[in-house]
């Protein structure tokens, strides 16, 4: 207890409910008048692949020799339907990402890491540039509700087609960039006027349902000659009946995004409050896939909180084909870095938690339209720690594998892994470490 | 120009879809993309409902389909003349760059949505979302068009000769849209703007092209964007 003349800060108790961050939004709401936006993804904890562990080869299993005997990482996606599916040599790909949200440098050096390394980059809601073609070997185009930036040339030099459904930071929710970050070329580009806030649709303006969506794909198969893979990508929610139903749709691949997953601008109760996370998404979506009869012929690939190569293997070992990053490509790129940080405090916040990449004043210069700002990020430095940093993702997925005694990262399975929690246990439906008991399925001994 | 070749360029080349896989007719359409030699003339017989009929063209060519189509009819259309002598699913002409498409019947929801330029014309009434998400694209119905016609529709114009149904116009951006017939209602953030002169002449100028000769400008009326929307302000928030 406090008196008047001596201040003990230790008798201050902080509620639980009310804490600091509460305290703040809802006075900046009675000052603003305007949901909380920003970017980044879920803050709040949440059930992970931090919560599962690998059960490492020992006298029932054999495991692989360190980094010399043969760990293959390569995936095909497409393999369903189109003439020419994407053939990765990592399990890693980079996630859409739009022009508009990101500086074109910031898109250049994604498209340089990728291509370093043999894997992917996709375009975003605003459409495809010059320069991300030019250095993304394989570069996949988004069909968004918006449709900005779509056209039908552009559709025809992507490798591949990705229809967007949703996001896992807002499943249900369409996009939204800033007026602040629209500048002539990103106006340009999404036939808009400069300076406005551009809100990008719910919902796809030419179909509803999964009937439709199944017309669609074959339309634009048949623009493109069946040649490109289409991929449906879904925010998490009802996992299992929308794997199924992009499934009976045509879809040559699933992306499959989870609430962690980043975005550039959103409304906050959006971010912390819609979706399920990627852990239960992943089994959820496997499970479907394996229903049909149809796991690894149509791909799943995951996203959402996929910082390291052990999310990489855990994901893959749950029933994915690739992960994708987003959030970490970002931070690979020297966002949120320290060596900014008398930056962030100008503008009102600190490297490690800066999130408003909604703004346009990053001062790394990769969530901006600033010229300037633009201007300080090297697309070739960047494009280099993006390589660096899918080469590590890959090599510990590596590691982890073969000490499980897998010869291809997609041999990891299941039955690897055991769960550090009880909701991590029922999520992943695998045991509880110790134990031969995964909460929700019967028969277990 | 030689003999063989001015019999190329008025020749019609006839495709039955009865016995003719789409596949087989798209892909050749698509083969004279970058000014390939082939014919220039196309109809195409028994369409049936198909979907995706002629869609991703790229090249000057003038089709005729005779009869009834399914979704995405000319979708993504460039550089070539459709004209559908019959009815046409959703979807019609969505997201067209250039050219023109036709249609003499009625058409389904969504027709030319996301357009980004040409001209879709429709003879009939458009269901809903007539124009939805419209880039550039100009589009004339002779009848009515449904609910949520023009919705967030960015650039282009849109005219209506009968009747427009509910949320006209609803979160629209830059583009016009003119309307002869009754609104049922307008959209969020869509109203009523004066019909000057300039309006007057572009809309002669659509009329014109879309082959409608005996109506007047003057009895439209033109809706467009009071822009409150455009930045938040929570006192605008609907």
């Amino acid at each position: 207890m406090a008196t008047m003349d001596t201040h003990d800060p230790w008798s201050l108790r902080e509620s639980y409910l009310y804490d600091r961050t509460v305290i703040a939004e809802i006075q900046r709401a009675a000052r603003e008048g305007i949901y909380d936006i920003r970017g980044f993804g879920a803050k709040r904890r949440v059930p992970h692949f931090d919560d599962l562990l690998f059960l490492g080869a020992s006298i029932s299993r054999y495991p692989l020799e360190g980094y010399r005997e043969r760990c293959d990482t390569d995936v095909t996606l497409g393999t369903r339907f189109a003439k020419k599916p994407l053939e990765l040599k990592i399990p890693v790909t980079i996630a859409g990402m739009s022009f508009g949200a990101l500086s074109a440098p910031a898109k250049e050096a994604l498209g340089r890491g990728a291509s370093e390394v043999g894997t992917s980059t996709t375009t975003g809601d605003g459409g495809m540039t010059p320069e991300e073609r030019e250095h993304s070997k394989i570069l996949v185009y988004q069909v968004l509700p918006s449709r900005y930036g779509m056209n039908p040339d552009d559709l025809r030099k992507a490798d591949a087609i990705e229809i967007v459904v949703g996001q896992g930071a807002k499943p249900g929710g369409g996009g939204m960039l800033l007026g602040h970050k629209i500048s002539d070329r990103v106006a340009e580009m999404r036939n808009l006027p400069r300076g406005i806030d551009q809100r990008s649709a719910s919902r796809h303006p030419d179909w509803t349902g999964p009937d439709d969506l199944e017309i669609k794909i074959g339309e634009l198969r048949e623009i493109t000659d069946w040649e490109k893979p289409v991929f449906v990508k879904i925010g998490a929610t009802r996992t299992y009946y929308d794997v199924q139903l992009a499934v009976k749709a045509g879809a040559d691949a699933i992306v499959l995004d989870g609430m962690q997953g980043g975005t550039a601008a959103t409304q906050d109760v959006f971010i912390e409050h819609v979706g399920i996370p990627t852990l239960p998404a992943v089994r959820i979506a496997s499970d479907a896939l394996q229903e049909l009869g149809l796991h690894r012929q149509v791909q799943l690939i995951v996203s959402g909180g996929i910082r390291t190569g052990a999310d990489v293997a855990k994901a893959l070992a749950l029933g994915a084909d690739a992960v994708s990053i987003g959030t970490a490509a970002l931070i690979a790129m020297g966002d949120n870095s320290p060596e900014l940080e008398e930056e962030y405090a100008k503008i009102g916040s600190a490297a490690g938690f800066y999130d408003d990449w909604q703004a346009g004043r990053d001062p790394a210069g990769i969530s901006t339209q600033d010229e300037e700002l633009a201007a300080r990020f090297d697309p070739l430095l960047g494009g280099r720690r993006i390589a660096n940093y899918l080469r590590v993702l890959t090599l510990e997925a590596q590691t982890l594998a073969r000490a499980c005694g897998k010869s291809h990262v997609h041999n990891l399975e299941p039955e690897d892994l055991v769960a550090l929690t009880v909701e991590a246990a029922a999520m992943a439906r695998v045991p509880l470490a110790g134990t031969s008991w995964i909460p929700g399925v019967d028969n277990q001994s | 120009m030689s003999v063989a070749e001015a019999a190329e360029t008025t020749a019609v080349e006839v495709v039955d879809l009865a016995t003719t896989p789409l596949r087989e007719l798209n892909q050749r359409l698509h083969d004279l993309a970058g000014g390939a030699d082939g014919p220039r003339r196309w109809r195409i017989l028994t369409p049936n409902g198909a979907h995706a009929v002629a869609c991703g063209i790229d090249a000057e060519l003038d089709v005729v389909i005779e009869g009834h189509v399914g979704y995405y009819c000319a979708g993504m259309n460039q550089l070539a003349t459709v004209r559908v002598h019959g009815n046409a699913g959703p979807g019609l002409a969505e997201n067209i760059t250039s050219g023109t498409v036709v249609v003499d019947g009625n058409a389904s929801q969504s027709a030319g949505a996301t357009g980004r330029g040409g001209l879709l014309v429709v003879h009939g009434d458009a269901a809903a979302r007539c124009g939805i998400s419209m880039k550039g694209v100009d589009i004339v119905v002779r009848g009515s068009v449904g609910h949520l016609s023009g919705f967030m529709a960015q650039t282009g114009r849109l005219v209506v000769c009968g009747d427009a149904g509910e949320a006209l116009g609803d979160s629209i951006y830059e583009a016009r849209v003119y309307v002869r017939g009754e609104v049922s209602e307008l959209g969020a953030d869509c109203v009523e703007k004066d019909l000057r002169a300039e309006h007057r002449a572009e809309l002669a100028e659509l009329l014109l092209q879309a082959g409608i000769d005996d109506l007047e400008p003057s009895d439209f009326r033109r809706y467009g964007s009071a822009r409150r929307l455009y930045n938040f302000h929570v006192d605008n928030a609907y």
